[in-house]
């Protein structure tokens, strides 16, 4: 019994140091060496200042911006340091309070839009940090961001056309459009007033 | 169901096979202790460690032996990562500097890990250090694989070996486990996920400036709870819960971390344990439709090539195939019905002008807690392939899933975690299930059963019973303690019958080690650490010492020369027997607990 206490206490500490230690530091240095912009977390710079993470979504409340999913993080939106989705079931009432009050936010701020809303900009997204929307949720944005901003459609449309990732080898995910390039870009368009 | 849907499910069972078949010849070297190649590189490693040690790998164990000495190792595991947890704070590599883990927190979290469930009652941003997440967590992420493949291989030498005593050695499994196979893996898949945008660094959360200012009101209709705890939760100043004031927000925290590393082994090793609370569908663990897609296929890859690795080493590579064979069969059904059931959306929105078709420019269906790059379809796909083995992790939030498209996962971990399984235990499992049809074969045709020339006798039945029945009475113990008592009610988040599915799909997740959670439920509760622990101890070994049991009996047997009356074990009709054996027993057991939640709440929901 003691030699196998022994042996165990010594390969458990062996392992520790290989996988637990030796390992993750291997990844750490090939992943700053090799990728060095994804390992430190996709931040975007504009004048010298961290403004964004191209992964992590942020909230848009802005008529001149593209607003993203709705986001469950606690204790506000897209809080970043603590990620969570709304877990609410699909009959719950809260659930159809939180669809509701969004869709009437949308019509609200583009009362002449009557399509229908595409059920991602409804929802909350699983990790409340979804950067992405889908583009039929870009499309329905379209007329009002490009009115707010004295912009002409077609080129907003082809703004949020570069913006948009296609599937993966046409084939794997989704296609989804970038909410924070989108707005980077269009704040940096000449001639619309810019960033507030 | 769009074309889409169809051709991604299709193509991602299609290159799980294509790979599946070179790995499972690999490890079958591996484990027989074959040149395998690495072992030019590795093998001096190897060595040394079981110099320092002391262990001498040659040994035979006896499985009385072989199931003492995986106790005795996990329990080490146990306490050193307790240990780690309730230390943290004095310990280095803590840039957030969170304090020690609560005691039932740690054990809850201990047991998770070194029983490979990967059960998380914690935020992983909120709560765990950068030293605990990797040399704590992470350890037990590859060591827990290592001897759920280690009982496997010693089950397979039961069958294989003949009027012998002994059925290997658990420290000869293990090493070659983890430094053969789980590390070189799980190696490639780190750069891979970095590549994509996966982060791994030590440096300290950032905080960056937003690009609009927000005066945010936390929205009431939102109950704040975690993906799996929302009690650490970084509350900015003089913010007090329940306060519906705006509040202004100029800034945002850049979670950071080593998280690639343990990505890509919690994927590998069917373990589960997200870097962050939210799992892979947090956009810095799995951030693009190419990462999610590794991933995916990681949850899968190991298991699958095990069931190649069986037929290799039993000699007949026509039994590993009808095994892997079933699985896909009813893994791919549930997947195609799930993803049916997901696309067709919450009906409930119809009313409130909302578009749910899929079009070539949205996904629609359901998104709610899921992620716009993944859509409907590579979430199912996760959702299922996730709980089929007892992975766990997840890319969307099971708990908001429709009521029968959530149902789907439910089932498959209460089948038993036998259609891929855990790494190693699914198909120690499965075996099982294989046991039990032989024997009901047997029955029909008044027979001694036999399987790969063993005979099936009382002595394997009753420990095969055993399996099946100790993991089935604690999920439904477990569950009916927590729905008649106020500590495990207050727990839910959602009402009447999803509530009930919260607490039973908590018990089945860890009675069955998977690990994944309808999130809603607080599970960082003292009712909830305990009992859900005192589960996952049970569910993993109590099953490890029976398999054991039968391991060290076939071993003992003699071979009997397959004959005329001998049922073939390769064929479709024992995969059908077997389909059937597994099905049955699983939806036996538990169509009362589904007719009570997810049944009673799409009837409701009408």
């Amino acid at each position: 019994m003691r030699i196998l206490i022994r042996n165990s206490l010594m390969s458990l500490l062996l392992f520790t140091v290989l996988t637990g230690i030796i390992y993750p530091l291997m990844v750490t240095g090939i992943a700053q060496a090799l990728f060095p912009r994804q390992a430190n977390g996709s931040v975007i710079m504009k004048d010298g200042k961290a403004v964004a993470s191209q992964l992590l979504g942020q909230q848009f409340d802005d008529p001149r911006y593209f607003w993203g999913r709705l986001s469950a993080t606690t204790p506000y939106p897209y809080n970043g340091g603590s990620s969570s989705g709304s877990n609410l079931g699909p009959n719950n009432p809260d659930l159809m309070k939180a669809v509701q009050a969004r869709a009437d936010a949308l019509r609200a701020a583009d009362p002449g839009n009557v399509a229908k809303i595409p059920v991602d900009l409804v929802t909350a997204s699983g990790s409340g940090l979804d950067p992405h929307i889908s583009p039929a949720a870009a499309e329905y944005q379209m007329k009002r961001v490009a009115k707010a901003r004295g912009l002409d459609e077609t080129s907003v449309r082809s703004l949020v056309g570069r913006h948009t990732e296609g599937r993966w080898l046409g084939l794997f995910g989704e296609p989804a459009v970038n909410v924070l390039e989108v707005n980077i870009a269009l704040d940096a368009q000449p001639g619309n007033g810019g960033a507030k | 169901m769009t074309g889409n849907d169809i051709l991604q499910i299709v193509l991602y069972f299609g290159i799980l096979l294509l790979l599946a078949k070179p790995l499972g010849v690999y490890m079958a070297r591996v484990y027989e202790g074959q040149p395998s190649g690495l072992d030019r590189v590795l093998g001096p490693v190897e060595r040394l460690f079981y110099r320092i040690c002391g262990i001498k790998p040659e040994e035979e164990m006896s499985w009385k032996k072989y199931a003492g000495v995986v106790l005795v190792f996990s329990a080490a595991g146990f306490f050193l990562l307790y240990l780690f947890q309730r230390l943290q704070g004095l310990l280095p590599l803590n840039p957030q500097r969170f304090a020690g883990v609560s005691p039932d927190l740690a054990f809850n979290t201990s047991v998770s890990f070194t029983t490979n469930t990967n059960w998380q009652s914690y935020g992983g941003e909120t709560t765990m250090s950068y030293l605990t997440q990797m040399a704590g967590l992470g350890v037990q992420n590859f060591v827990s694989a290592a001897a759920g493949m280690a009982v496997l291989v010693a089950l397979i030498r039961g069958f294989k070996r003949h009027s012998a005593e002994t059925i290997g050695n658990f420290w000869f499994d293990l090493t070659r486990s983890t430094l053969y196979i789980l590390l070189p893996l799980a190696l490639i898949y780190s750069v891979l996920l970095v590549s994509q945008g996966v982060v791994q660094t030590f440096s300290e959360y950032q905080t960056i400036s937003l690009i609009q200012p927000v005066t945010a009101t936390p929205s009431p209709q939102f109950f704040p709870r975690g993906g799996e705890d929302e009690k650490n939760t970084l509350a900015p100043q003089g913010e007090r819960a329940g306060e519906r004031v705006g509040i202004l927000v100029a800034e945002q925290v850049i979670p950071l971390g080593p998280a690639a590393s343990q990505i890509a082994i919690k994927q590998l090793g069917t373990n589960g344990g997200g870097f962050f609370n939210v799992n892979s569908a947090h956009p810095f663990e799995n951030p693009t439709a190419f990462s999610n897609f590794l991933e995916a296929l990681a949850i899968l890859l190991i298991p699958a090539a095990l069931c190649i690795t069986f037929g290799r080493m039993a000699g007949d590579m026509r039994q590993g195939w009808a095994l892997l064979f079933a699985m896909v069969l009813i893994l791919a059904a549930l997947m195609v019905l799930c993803t049916w059931s997901e696309q067709g959306g919450n009906r409930r929105f119809a009313s409130l002008g909302v578009d749910q078709q899929a079009s070539q420019l949205q996904p629609g269906g359901n998104m709610e807690g899921k992620e716009a790059r993944f859509g409907i379809v590579s979430s199912a796909i996760w959702a299922t392939a996730t709980t089929a083995a007892s992975n766990g992790s997840v890319n969307s939030m099971h708990d908001s899933f429709t009521p029968i498209g959530g149902l789907y996962p439910m089932m498959l971990i209460q089948i038993g975690e036998v259609i891929f399984g855990g790494v190693g235990s699914g198909l120690y499992g499965m075996l099982v299930m294989a046991i039990v049809t032989v024997f009901i074969a047997g029955l029909m045709v008044g027979r001694t059963p036999e399987y790969l020339g063993k005979k099936i006798e009382m002595f394997e039945m009753k420990m095969a019973a055993l399996v099946i029945l100790i993991v089935n009475a604690l999920v439904k113990i477990g569950t009916a303690v927590g729905v008649v008592t106020t500590a495990g009610t207050s727990s839910a988040a959602n009402f009447g019958p999803h509530g009930f599915s919260e607490i039973l799909y908590a018990f089945s997740s860890a009675a069955n080690n998977n690990g994944s959670a309808f999130a809603g439920l607080n599970a960082n509760t003292l009712f909830y650490n305990t009992a859900l622990g005192i589960a996952m101890f049970l569910g993993r070994f109590w099953v490890i010492i029976p398999v054991l049991a039968i391991a060290g009996s076939l071993a003992r047997k003699k071979k009997v020369p397959a004959s005329l009356g001998t049922l073939p074990t390769h064929t479709p009709l024992f995969v059908a027997l077997l389909i059937g054996v597994v099905l049955i027993v699983g939806a036996l057991s538990f169509m009362p607990a589904w007719a009570l939640g997810p049944l009673a709440e799409q009837l409701t929901g009408r």
